[in-house]
């Protein structure tokens, strides 16, 4: 077995352990607040809503709130962990080894897209107490989730290198992050807003992860599927190729 | 052979701060090796571009016949770094953050589970494997680095104040194990403020200051470049005058206690005779300073723990 397999393996069954062995932080309290999600906006108040693109309004949005969870915890596993491994200075550990920088990258994706996807999965797992949806398309909605939650793994790991305390690991998540995921059509069809908020939504790329995620599920879509793809797809190479240089560099994490 | 070989190695901090001006160093291997230094003249720089925890602006480092920019994986393989400050991750537990270092260095797990008993064993920590790093104590967390830094099995070991804040008999089993490790082939260099540490380990010394080195040679020639030895005379009984014996400087600390710097050309019984013939009586005799720590004061101004 080959010395960089290892020492990918070793760090990402670190990174994963890390998430599991404190599932209480990590795993369930995406399932309380997302099971207050499918029982307040879909089972007391989705009936009154009425349907949403031909669909029940939780049918609607159980796909959106599942990406959201993927989202929020693939970044914030990674930001969390690599920052720490930063204030306590164990990242040292790996910046003395022989391990080349796309192999730390990748062990620290390796843990947020495990969380992320964990976290994806029981998510749904929770909403089939609410709702009988079944995707239509699968893969593709594995496919999206995936490159969703390895953009997001990457953009932590960049918030992770810049950020100097506990605050700025907390302030994209909380002011961009997070309005982002909500104006990002999880609870709503922008079809239905008028413009300019219809167009401004559109410049939103967390839109389009979730309208191709719930086109896997419900067949329906608020942008192009491809575009949503190319969109992505673009992004993680831009993020990937800028998360490496910074490593590269030892911007954040040496003299 | 050589462990360590630095050549013109600069480094210009973003403040301006020029760290390191051009040292060249050579460490042999086998060799246990002191760089000494003032606090701020350089050697953690030095030790951080040696350990890739810290970019060099120019210069050449190579280690075990590697470079460390062109054949970096090789170059680093040879390295274990005992850093100055714990920098583990204190929620996980001792046996696994010896695992992950060793994983780090792609160590396959088999055979990284049998080093990590053999490095926790001779550490004396082999107990402790399953408890949470932030448990232990001073000493144990001190030890728990080195066993971190062996578990690759390095040829090059450097510590860097391995032994600070370290109570005196962990410090001793640790100058034991160390003297033990160099016996077998582990060529190490340490950095610390207790000269008697440096001299009681060390066979080769660098004093580095303010960037640059101002000395690099064996440990007996530095220690024969000292002209004085300081010692601490407790007398009998109280002496109002202070003799003049020449070549002797007699400094007054208290009513019965003189310190004297003794020229090493001398010796002291010229000193003791004229002493005795004034009915002056010795009652205890103790070294002031230590002989590293005297060359180093003569040589660099000022004392270890003072910033440069």
């Amino acid at each position: 077995m080959g010395r960089r397999w290892i020492a990918y393996r070793t760090l990402a069954g670190k990174e994963i352990h890390r998430f599991l062995r404190i599932w209480p932080q990590t795993l369930l309290p995406p399932l309380v607040t997302t099971s207050l999600y499918f029982l307040i906006f879909g089972a007391l108040m989705g009936p009154r809503i009425g349907p949403m693109a031909g669909f029940s309004y939780i049918d609607y949005i159980v796909p959106g709130i599942v990406l959201m969870a993927v989202i929020n915890h693939s970044y914030a596993n990674v930001v969390s962990s690599f920052f720490s491994a930063k204030f306590q200075r164990h990242i040292e550990e790996m910046l003395v080894a022989p391990m080349p920088n796309w192999v730390i990258l990748a062990g620290y994706l390796t843990g947020g897209i495990l969380r992320g996807m964990t976290i994806g999965a029981l998510v749904l797992t929770v909403a089939t107490l609410f709702t009988d949806l079944r995707p239509t398309n699968p893969l593709l909605a594995l496919a999206i989730a995936l490159m969703t939650s390895l953009l997001f793994a990457l953009a932590g790991f960049i918030n992770a290198i810049f950020a100097n305390s506990f605050d700025d690991i907390s302030i994209i998540p909380n002011f961009v992050l997070t309005p982002l995921v909500y104006l990002g059509g999880v609870f709503y069809s922008v079809q239905l807003l008028p413009e300019p908020w219809h167009r401004l939504s559109l410049a939103n790329p967390i839109l389009y992860m979730v309208n191709a995620f719930r086109y896997g599920f419900l067949g329906v879509a608020d942008v192009d599927i491809e575009v949503a793809f190319l969109l992505v797809g673009g992004l993680i190479v831009v993020l990937s190729l800028w998360a490496w240089w910074l490593l590269r560099r030892g911007v954040g994490i040496k003299h | 052979m050589t462990a360590l070989r630095l050549h013109r190695l600069r480094k210009i901090y973003d403040n301006g701060f020029e760290a390191l001006k051009g040292i060249d160093l050579e460490v042999a291997e086998g060799d246990f090796f002191a760089l000494l230094g003032p606090n701020g003249a350089g050697k953690s720089t030095t030790i951080g571009i040696v350990t890739s925890l810290v970019k060099k602006t120019s210069g050449k480092v190579e280690i075990c016949g590697y470079d460390l920019d062109r054949q970096w994986e090789q170059a680093k393989r040879c390295v274990g770094l005992v850093p100055q400050e714990i920098n583990f991750n204190q929620f996980e537990k001792v046996g696994q953050i010896v695992l992950n270092q060793a994983g780090y260095y792609g160590v396959p797990r088999r055979v990284a589970r049998r080093r990590m008993e053999r490095v926790l064993k001779q550490l004396e920590l082999w107990d402790r494997r399953d408890q949470v790093s932030r448990r232990l104590s001073g000493g144990m967390k001190r030890r728990l680095m080195i066993a971190r830094a062996l578990v690759h099995s390095p040829r090059l070991l450097i510590l860097d104040e391995p032994t600070a804040g370290v109570d005196i008999e962990i410090r001793h089993s640790m100058w034991d194990f160390l003297r033990e490790l160099n016996r077998q082939g582990t060529t190490i260099i340490l950095t610390t403020h207790y000269l008697e540490e440096a001299e009681q380990l060390c066979r080769n010394v660098a004093i580095i200051d303010h960037g640059e080195i101002i000395e690099a040679t064996s440990m007996s020639r530095l220690l024969d470049q000292l002209e004085f030895n300081s010692y601490f005379l407790d007398l009998r009984r109280e002496t109002r005058v202070v003799p003049d014996v020449p070549g002797y400087r007699i400094e007054v600390l208290d009513r019965t206690t003189w310190a004297v710097a003794v020229p090493r050309r001398l010796g002291l019984n010229p000193l003791f005779q004229a002493l005795d013939e004034r009915g002056i009586e010795i009652v205890d005799i103790r070294q002031r300073r230590n002989r590293l720590e005297q060359l180093f004061l003569q040589r660099v101004g000022r004392p270890m723990g003072e910033a440069a």
